[in-house]
């Protein structure tokens, strides 16, 4: 086995194990935590499928942003509620469902996918050409996006006392 | 290690999301299973893209996208949250029925 399978497999196993944790894990804490454990995994992924810079924007948005927004609102809202909160009563129902989908997808995989083996990689200077050149009015677009989430955020959260 | 393998660890992350956003009644939860899949899509995006022959800046560049749109998600879901924990003293997706028929 090469040493590049090893470290997939080990990126793997803590990436769905985490996951695991966080579909699982009775104390919301746990659960974000145990996300940035599987985020980060799939970060190491992203440097084993050479795109590096996709793996730094992994550890910066996920590890560094939306970790902390999540355990910030995890703090603002009463953590109690959260540990007495047990699972749906529908949870048998989702598990055959995502059986379902894993067992679909992983048939449709395995039947049609070219088993390619070789990985090329994408260098810093193309990807920043594409991403300016080609893909400028949809780049232009996102941070459009993110402004309008941001406003309505504020909008959303803030305090109306004066109303 | 082939493309196989990161399509089935990103089958496998998906499902894993597909079953927290079925069973979790906390808000903040099924948010979190959703962020699992949308970092499945993002995975086979990125082997896709390590994979195929030629256009491989595409599937990076439409992966910083669902990053950006999954970033702007978490900003809005969570103040959406808050506004509902602020206004019902409540998380749970069961009791927020105002918009159901």
């Amino acid at each position: 086995m090469s040493l590049s399978l090893a470290v997939f497999y080990l990126l793997g196993v803590v990436c769905l194990g985490g996951a695991v944790g966080v579909v699982m894990s009775r104390n919301v804490v746990h659960a974000a935590l145990l996300l940035l454990v599987s985020l980060m995994a799939v970060a190491g992924l992203y440097l084993l499928l050479l795109a590096e810079f996709l793996a730094l924007v992994q550890v910066l948005i996920y590890g560094g942003a939306i970790t902390i927004v999540v355990l910030f609102v995890i703090m603002l809202t009463r953590v109690q509620e959260f540990r007495a909160m047990r699972a749906n009563p529908q949870w048998p129902l989702a598990i055959v469902t995502a059986l379902g989908v894993f067992v679909l997808l992983a048939w449709a995989i395995i039947n049609g996918a070219p088993n390619e083996t070789a990985r090329h990689s994408v260098a810093f200077r193309e990807l920043g050409d594409s991403l300016f050149t080609k893909w400028a009015v949809p780049f232009e677009v996102a941070s459009l996006v993110l402004l309008v989430a941001l406003i309505g955020a504020i909008v959303i959260a803030r305090e109306r006392d004066a109303e | 290690m082939s493309l196989i393998h990161f399509q089935i660890l990103s089958a496998a992350l998906f499902s894993i999301g597909i079953y927290g956003v079925l069973a979790r009644r906390n808000a903040v939860l099924v948010l979190l299973a959703l962020e699992l899949m949308l970092n499945a899509v993002n995975i086979n995006l990125i082997a896709f893209a390590a994979y195929g022959e030629g256009a491989q800046a595409t599937g990076q560049v439409i992966a910083i996208f669902v990053i950006t749109v999954a970033a702007a998600e978490v900003g809005l879901a969570m103040a959406i949250i808050l506004r509902l924990f602020r206004d019902r003293a409540s998380v749970d997706v069961d009791e927020v029925d105002l918009m159901k028929w």
